[in-house]
């Protein structure tokens, strides 16, 4: 993700400056360059421009996300409800405790089960309604931004329209649904606990698919049209097209997108807050859920901080794992075309 | 706008030109894929379409043919959101703190992409990964924390500021990830004829750097402003009462009145109308800036 193009920015020295005073602009510029790059060099001066400007972003970055993070780290070794002073040192225990609660692994499987079902579910619909709608139809941009448009709204406002949507007997799912003669669940879609985190996933999945057909559309643009029009001419079908040359050249797009949505997946705290609140029964709870309850609800900081800090490490190691497994292959795909000389 | 990009060529964030749009000659479009396309926008505008006119019928509508139209149409539940004062409160402090999130998260990103981009200082590369760093913070991860910290210690709670500023400081990452190659690829021969004329890198930056990032600042601009006009999980913490924003107001809204449905529904569409409505003007940057950050 951090990969974004980089462009050699410093003037690349080729002015050898050994031209004198010839009649064009050759040696002003190069004398420009060498000014350039010694005030470059001049230690105190640039020192201070610098200041000047990251300074500003640097403090606000200090003050309101590394001295947090720090300070989630300190709270989790802590039993503290928020008042008095820090001093109920426990080490582990409340890292212990967020592992043993059978609420919390709950939460984690929540998560990890999302995750799945996005990659299972979302990435061949988001991919098969990019692929039908990558050609020229008509209305196409105004298809693309009705597609887009669940991704604009917050999660909470979507969460409440499917709320009401979701409602057990009078809601309009149910209505609908009893017409083709499929009977809701007794409790509701939201309410009974085998479906619920299904039901959520399905509001995630209608939120989110907008934004996955938009970036593989994007990829799309990619692929060259030489590449297709030679397999066209070599007598290759349109399945045969999408399957052996369009598939493939998406794939650092699609692992891009899979990477975005484990890490959105990973976080999941809005739309489940709004839908379920985390029940009936726990049935729903993420690891965001748990620390947000643990916290602002019984003020247990120490656990929550520790959940916390748990969230992040997993988050880190599907990054780490990621980046390692999945990303470098692009990498190093990239470097062997690169070798082979363009293709 | 869109012809100011067009001459730069590229939009903000992407570094190679676009390339052309695929589509080869042979490549109609068959009834099977008007149909799917169909599909897609009834399930798509399907909800948000079904929320604008609930808002316009009655409970006891709703409640007889929830799939029905509104027959009559009445105007009562948008009236009653509309007279209502405190829809108005969330909407200034939703107003207020996007843009406050957004001037700061655009002009210390700005300022700090600058020489992360063009300077050649011994640090500067570990400076910008501390800021890359960031993005593997969620603010989910830090709120308890920032809680107590912009509640007690900087004494913020319940302001404006108190979200705005850690709304900024988590876009900051996102910012400067954006904007540096956007200052990368402005030609070195502009920055040697303004030396040449006798420009510090201070006015460099004033002059040529800002008007030149336009589109760009305006791709992060959107982004901020919208993740924060969409942020739930910290005015949930910070804010109480009036000071509320609209995300919080519908949740409340919805709690409380949760049987009138066809007021929640009202309160929905009305609250969603700024989100579209910017959306729709800005679309092109949105869309172009996820493209941008995304593609890497």
């Amino acid at each position: 993700m951090t990969s974004v193009v980089r462009r050699s920015d410093a003037a690349p020295h080729t002015g050898t400056g050994v031209s004198n005073g010839a009649a064009d602009r050759a040696p002003a510029r190069s004398a420009a360059r060498r000014n350039a790059s010694a005030r470059s060099g001049s230690g105190l001066r640039t020192a201070l421009e610098v200041l000047f400007f990251v300074g500003p972003a640097l403090a606000l970055f200090v003050v309101f996300v590394v001295w947090p993070v720090a300070r989630a780290v300190q709270f989790s070794f802590y039993r503290w409800k928020g008042f008095g002073p820090l001093e109920d040192f426990v080490g582990l225990r409340n890292y212990v405790t967020v592992l043993q609660d059978d609420v919390f692994v709950a939460a984690f499987t929540h998560n990890m089960v999302i995750i799945v079902l996005s990659i299972l579910v979302q990435l061949p619909l988001g991919l098969a309604i990019a692929l039908l709608l990558n050609r020229k139809i008509r209305g196409q941009g105004v298809l693309r931004t009705v597609i887009f448009v669940p991704y604009v709204l917050s999660e909470v406002i979507a969460g409440v329209v499917w709320f009401q949507l979701l409602q057990p007997q009078y809601g309009v799912i149910e209505g609908i649904l009893g017409v083709v003669g499929i009977p809701g669940p007794e409790q509701g879609w939201l309410g009974t606990p085998d479906i619920a985190l299904f039901t959520v996933f399905g509001v995630l999945t209608w939120k989110y698919l907008g934004l996955a057909v938009l970036l593989f559309l994007a990829g799309l643009q990619g692929v060259p049209d030489e590449l297709i029009e030679a397999a066209q001419m070599d007598g290759a079908s349109w399945w045969q097209v999408q399957r052996r040359i369009t598939v493939p050249l998406l794939g650092p797009t699609v692992r891009t997108w899979a990477f975005l949505s484990m890490i959105g997946s990973i976080q999941l705290f809005d739309m489940v807050w709004i839908l379920t609140g985390g029940g009936p029964a726990n049935a729903t709870t993420t690891m965001a859920t748990y620390l947000i309850n643990e916290g602002t609800k019984r003020y247990n900081y120490g656990i929550a901080t520790a959940a916390s800090v748990i969230l992040f490490a997993v988050a880190l190691v599907f990054a780490l794992l990621y980046q390692f497994l999945v990303l470098r292959r692009d990498v190093a795909e990239a470097d062997a075309s690169a070798r082979r000389g363009v293709r | 706008m869109t012809s100011a990009t067009a001459v730069r060529g590229g939009d903000a964030g992407i570094g190679a030109p676009r390339p052309r749009k695929a589509s080869g000659p042979s490549r109609g479009a068959s009834p099977l894929v008007y149909l799917v396309a169909l599909v897609v926008v009834g399930f798509t505008l399907g909800p948000v379409l079904y929320a604008v006119l609930g808002g316009f019928r009655t409970n006891a509508q709703l409640a007889e043919s929830p799939a029905g139209l509104p027959n009559p149409w009445v105007l009562d539940n948008y009236i009653r959101v509309l007279t209502d004062s405190s829809f108005w409160s969330y909407a200034l402090n939703s107003t207020v703190i996007a843009v406050v999130t957004t001037v700061v998260a655009v002009t210390f990103g700005l300022m700090a992409a600058y020489p992360l981009a063009r300077y050649q200082f011994r640090w500067r590369e570990p400076l910008y990964t501390v800021f890359v760093l960031g993005l593997l913070f969620p603010a989910t991860v830090a709120i308890i924390p920032l809680f107590v910290i912009i509640t007690r210690q900087l004494q913020l709670g319940n302001t404006w500021w108190g979200v705005a500023l850690p709304q900024a400081a988590f876009a900051l990452p996102t910012t400067i990830i954006i904007l540096r190659p956007v200052l990368m690829a402005i030609p070195t021969e502009l920055e040697e004829a303004a030396v040449l004329d006798g420009a510090s890198r201070i006015q460099f930056f004033w002059r040529i750097v800002v008007p030149l990032s336009g589109p760009g600042v305006v791709t992060v601009g959107v982004l901020a402003f919208v993740a924060s006009w969409n942020a739930y999980l910290l005015p949930l913490l910070l804010l109480q009462e009036d000071r509320k924003t609209l995300p919080l107001g519908v949740a409340d809204f919805s709690s409380q009145y949760s049987s009138d449905t066809a007021g929640v529904f009202a309160f929905t569409t009305l609250a969603m109308v700024p989100a579209l409505v910017f959306f729709l003007a800005m679309q092109r940057r949105i869309v172009s800036g996820l493209q941008g950050a995304v593609k890497g």
